[in-house]
């Protein structure tokens, strides 16, 4: 860290950067006056709690499955044997292994963390926020040498596409979660609290992977003529309106995600009683 | 500013390439007056031979570029009523170009890496006053065509700011948005995806958005230039899909 530090406000750490022949000797690699370490401090603080808590649910393998209709998102689609604790929570059948080391949607969770890695946004995120690259604009970063996303691994950032075609039939799996979990098994078409909190989270869910650059591009993004395709014009223009919000939709679905799984796992653990407004 | 004319104390950088060091001048700023106002006068009243680069005072002809309180921005666009009386406020010249003396530095670079693009190429037989466009194919790269070329973008840039070595590999967000405004053209023919990674260092940038942060023409150079370009270098080079659909249809949209 210190070594960092050093790097970040000492001139003379070799002729390197801004400290390099010929340019304005200026002592400190940064005259910036404003808290710029603010952003890039809050950033790392809010990833690190969603890993850790989504990294604890997701092997935790209990409380995923609440009022025989609730499935939590990080527990979707629940294709682990080990779903048969919780009759009703597979939608897509079972055929992983019960392991405590297999989260029971383990067929959509590394796609949905590759999806956000290679996010556009949030690679902006942890470049600056973790990997200092750099923490804020004209604030020195640490690095003696630097190539970008030109080599592995960090040219592997160009598959985001892929991520993004899987986080698509995620979010209708999800969507389809919210759908079912209207019914009850024994009562019938039931309204509840957590039906809501479904429902909104599975909208951000779509806000933020329609949002998506990839997506953009796809739909018309890499057209050369708009004119010649009209509907995909349009959808262009659609999801560039939702795309200026990426940012937003990133961090409000990573709250969105843990407040949902928080609620269903508090349902399921018996400690908050799910409100029915209907049935 | 708490009243229509204040005393105030500036740090300015003076100096040339061999040394230099931050001067104090303490000058008056009178309401509505902007950053370049304030240097203007302490060239009037205090050191006359203070160089400055200026040209419009209008935001327009980005040649006062420099950086206040160590934030790239436009000399004539800094209003002093964003500072209070306890601000400090230092000026300082670019810290990514080689310093010529002062507040002025020498951005040559941005010329050199600007000739390295190959102009625009109409379609073969189609002369000029021939051009037919529609709106909607020509609306994105109008936005780019809004830059005023400060240089800010390229000042703030990490990739050569931090490393001067990548200065030969990078074209830096500038000319990486020139490049974009072609390929989006309607009428441009040239094929430049493969240049734009090769030649020009596309895959430097890591889309940490510092070049939109301090753009004064507010051009979203990442969203809408750099990272629709490097959807295009995965078009090509890392989507085996698309490449396979290409192959098929043979045509460009």
């Amino acid at each position: 860290m210190t070594h960092l530090v050093r790097r970040i406000l000492a001139p003379e750490f070799g002729a390197h950067g801004v400290h390099s022949r010929g340019r304005a000797a200026i002592g400190s690699g940064t005259v910036r006056l404003d808290n710029w370490w603010r952003a890039p401090a809050a950033t790392t603080a809010g990833l690190l709690v969603f890993l850790l808590y989504g990294g604890f649910r997701a092997f935790q393998q209990q409380y995923f499955f609440a009022d025989e209709r609730y499935l939590t998102p990080f527990y979707s689609p629940c294709v682990s044997l080990g779903c048969a604790s919780e009759p009703g929570s597979a939608h897509f059948g079972m055929f992983l292994p019960d392991n405590p080391l297999i989260p029971y949607a383990a067929l959509s969770l590394p796609f949905l963390l590759g999806f956000r890695l290679t996010c556009y946004y949030y690679r902006k995120a942890y470049y600056r926020s973790i990997w200092l690259a750099p923490a804020a604009c004209a604030v020195p970063e640490p690095h003696a040498t630097y190539t970008g996303e030109t080599r592995l691994p960090l040219i592997l950032q160009n598959v985001h596409r892929y991520f993004f075609y899987v986080a698509l039939l995620v979010s209708l799996v999800n969507t389809y979660d919210a759908i079912v979990a209207f019914k009850h098994p024994t009562d019938g078409f039931v309204v509840g609290v957590g039906n809501i909190v479904l429902l909104v989270n599975v909208a951000l869910l779509w806000c933020y992977t329609v949002s998506c650059h990839s997506c953009r591009h796809v739909t018309g993004g890499r057209l050369k003529h708009f004119s010649k395709h009209p509907v995909r014009y349009w959808l262009w223009t659609k999801v560039s309106a939702l795309n200026t919000r990426h940012m937003l939709f990133a961090w409000v679905t990573l709250g969105t995600l843990v407040l949902t799984d928080l609620y269903i796992a508090l349902v399921a653990a018996g400690t908050v009683t799910d409100l029915r407004l209907v049935g | 500013m708490t009243g229509p004319s204040d005393s105030r104390v500036v740090r300015v950088w003076r100096g040339d390439a061999d040394d230099g060091e931050l001067v104090d001048f303490q000058v008056e700023a009178h309401e509505g007056e902007v950053v370049l106002d304030v240097l203007h006068r302490i060239q009037a009243t205090q050191a006359p031979d203070l160089a400055i680069r200026w040209n419009c005072k209008a935001g327009k002809c980005g040649s006062c570029s420099a950086e206040i309180n160590g934030r790239p921005r436009l000399l004539c666009m800094t209003r002093m009523s964003v500072f209070t009386q306890y601000d400090e406020i230092v000026i300082t010249p670019l810290r990514t170009f080689p310093v010529i003396r002062d507040l002025v530095t020498d951005v040559s670079f941005n010329y050199t890496k600007a000739r390295e693009i190959p102009a625009f190429v109409p379609p073969p037989g189609l002369g000029p006053g021939e051009y037919r466009m529609a709106q909607a194919d020509v609306e994105r790269s109008q936005e780019f065509r809004k830059c005023i070329e400060c240089f800010l973008c390229q000042d703030v840039c990490h990739v050569v700011r931090d490393h001067e070595e990548n200065k030969s590999a990078f074209a830096g967000p500038r000319h990486l948005m020139r490049v974009a405004e072609l390929e989006m053209h309607p009428l441009d023919t040239a094929d430049r995806v493969p240049a734009v990674q090769d030649q020009h260092g596309l895959g430097l940038c890591n889309i940490t958005k510092c070049c939109t942060e301090v753009c004064p023409e507010g051009i979203k150079i990442t969203d809408n230039a750099l990272i629709p370009m490097k959807e295009r270098v995965a078009d090509r080079r890392y989507d085996p899909l698309v490449w396979l659909g290409r192959t098929i249809s043979r045509r460009r949209d």
